[in-house]
């Protein structure tokens, strides 16, 4: 296999796991963007993506076409559960208290994974049968195809959503002022609720995708879901466009230092990453505020 | 001395009288290693309490302030033949160049850049533990590390280390009191109440707050090291990122910002896995329920509680 080959190679495969961390990232945002909080619970959605679609298809023995989408459904509601039981009726509004609120719900909610799900790998087949596709010298499954093409089409209907439905620009009115868009009539809580869902959908959407090709476990999303952060750091936190060009951008640089230097520092890559740009430039690489100096 | 002076040593003399009475009633060794634990937890919180309450900064990277002083403490004097007491100083000024590194571009800026980099910074040193293994011992741990002394006498039983560390925690809290009640403290209590106003009356605020950064690691490092010779062995995931949580949520139990917060979290928390282990399978499901609740409810920590501190509800955060 020659450099270019390999090359292409990486290329896939970072642009694949790159697609992953902007579905995470984008999460984030979305949270971060209602309310100023990091949501730690975000790589948990992951995690029970992967977990309910494990146990509607295997263990319900559903289809995959009605499997996937329940599960997505079903962190969603676990999302706006989240919002409902413990972010709305927090005693503080201090941003870290609830920062911290959500890495509590992180672990009951791990604690949870482990007992219902066990501590042992799961598999969960992809999304149509592994047969190995070629280009530009590259080898690569159809499930790489199927990341790269969902993450597009679920960017598409996010766009499409903020930008063209009511609710979802009651949720952008929100997001930039929530007492103006309150004094229009919107309910911001319910707004807020809405962003949780949204980002347990996709939060669990990146958990469907991505565990047919790494593992499913309980604890699966943890590492990806800050890595996903770190991706939206790096793309500019808070914002859309920089989740995703974020995410690919960091899924590339893991993938390529992986395969062209050393693949036994692989998982700091992402956080050496999220370091230089708080260090060079705080703001993101799309950030145009940020970076404020006190 | 100020009323509030005479409050704070009255606490402190009380509190030194219950340590030196406890090991007449605590005489099982299992027991005075969870004191022991406790009262490095308490060490490291405290300084983290500098830095929350007082610099409005989180760190999630404490753990691993606590990691390279325990490993760089272990290894000096374990491979390296250093002197115990000479390698945990050397431990603690690396920490606080590290500190230094990681502050000065971050506390600059405003919001929680901090979190960030601390967070991503614990995720590195941990790889490093882990990946490093010629030096480190990998995953298995590092092994070896003797033991502190005192004038030639080790300090190797549960009931020596039980005094060296509890003594820590009392010059530790002095310490942090001072700080408090110095020019530096406030200035930063100032900075907290009004930014602006602090800024406009000449409050150096960014050398302000990198400096009690690099106070709050220097306070985890040196807890590293006394861990690090307690136990001999250390081990990577002792220094994770949930470490790191499990830190800043001692202080937020306990109460955020104050002095005494630390040692009501970390002595409310610490025993919790092992007082938690009769329901094992349910461990993780406990812990996280009644850190939800108590985050939810008593947001205001301990502390802050008994103090009859009360949170203003409604309000939304944003």
């Amino acid at each position: 296999m020659g450099f270019g080959d390999q090359l292409a190679q990486y290329v896939i495969s970072g642009l694949t796991t790159g697609a992953v961390y902007a579905l995470v990232a984008l999460g984030f945002c979305l949270i971060y963007n209602a309310t100023r909080v990091v949501n730690f619970a975000q790589g948990d959605f992951l995690s029970l993506g992967g977990l309910m679609a494990y146990s509607l298809l295997i263990g319900a023995g559903l289809p995959m076409a009605l499997a996937f989408p329940l599960a997505i459904v079903a962190v969603a509601l676990v999302g706006a559960l989240l919002e409902r039981m413990a972010i709305r009726p927090a005693r503080s509004r201090q941003v870290m208290v609830l920062i911290f609120i959500t890495i509590a719900a992180s672990i009951l909610m791990r604690g949870i994974f482990k007992h219902l799900w066990g501590k042992q790998a799961l598999a969960l087949p992809p999304l149509s049968p592994e047969t190995p596709l070629r280009l530009l010298g590259a080898t690569f499954t159809p499930q790489n195809l199927w990341v790269l093409a969902i993450t597009l089409v679920a960017i598409v209907a996010l766009i499409w959503f903020f930008n063209r439905t009511l609710t979802g620009k009651a949720m952008r009115a929100t997001a930039i002022n929530s007492s103006a868009a309150a004094l229009m009539g919107i309910d911001a809580h319910r707004m807020t609720m809405y962003s949780f869902a949204l980002a347990g959908a996709l939060g669990a959407l990146a958990g469907v995708l991505i565990t047919p090709i790494t593992s499913l476990s309980y604890n699966v999303g943890v590492i990806i879901g800050l890595k996903g952060f770190a991706a939206a750091v790096l793309g500019g936190y808070g914002s859309f466009l920089g989740a995703v060009v974020g995410g690919l951008v960091l899924g590339l640089i893991e993938s390529l230092t992986a395969g062209l230097i050393s693949s036994v520092y692989k998982d700091a890559v992402a956080f050496v990453v999220l370091l230089l740009v708080l260090f060079l430039r705080p703001g993101g690489l799309l950030g145009v505020k940020g970076g404020n100096r006190v | 001395m100020s009323a509030q002076g005479k409050k704070f040593f009255g606490y402190l003399a009380a509190l030194a009288a219950v340590l030196a009475l406890l090991p007449l009633v605590v005489t099982n060794p299992y027991y005075l290693n969870v004191l022991n634990v406790v009262a490095l937890n308490v060490l490291v919180v405290t300084g983290l309490n500098l830095l929350i309450g007082y610099a409005g900064q989180i760190s999630l990277g404490h753990a691993a302030f606590f990691g390279l002083g325990a490993y760089i403490s272990g290894i000096l004097s374990g491979s390296y033949g250093w002197e115990p007491w000479t390698a945990l100083l050397a431990a603690a000024v690396v920490v606080a160049v590290v500190a230094l590194i990681i502050g000065l571009p971050t506390l600059r800026l405003e919001g929680n850049y901090l979190v960030m980099a601390t967070l991503g910074f614990n995720l590195i040193v941990s790889v490093l533990m882990v990946q490093l293994d010629d030096i480190t011992g990998g995953p298995s741990g590092y092994t070896g590390i003797p033991s502190l002394s005192f004038f030639g006498a080790p300090i190797a039983s549960d009931i020596s280390f039980y005094w060296l560390a509890w003594g820590a925690v009392l010059v530790g809290l002095i310490l942090a009191r001072n700080l408090v009640h110095s020019r530096v403290g406030r200035g930063l209590k100032a900075l907290h109440e009004a930014p602006l106003a602090a800024a406009a009356s000449g409050v150096p605020i960014e050398a302000y707050k990198v400096k009690v950064f690099i106070i709050s690691a220097v306070y985890a490092s040196v807890a590293g090291s006394l861990y690090a010779h307690y136990y001999g062995i250390i081990t990577p995931a002792t220094f994770d990122i949930f470490k790191s949580v499990e830190l800043v949520t001692m202080c937020i139990v306990g109460g955020m910002g104050s002095l005494w917060g630390g040692l009501f979290g970390a002595a409310l928390l610490t025993p919790m896995p092992q007082l938690l282990a009769v329901v094992e399978e349910y461990k993780d499901i406990f812990f996280g329920g009644i850190l939800l609740v108590l985050l939810i409810f008593l947001p205001q920590g301990l502390v802050g509680w008994l103090e009859g501190k009360r949170v203003r509800p409604g309000g939304r955060a944003f």
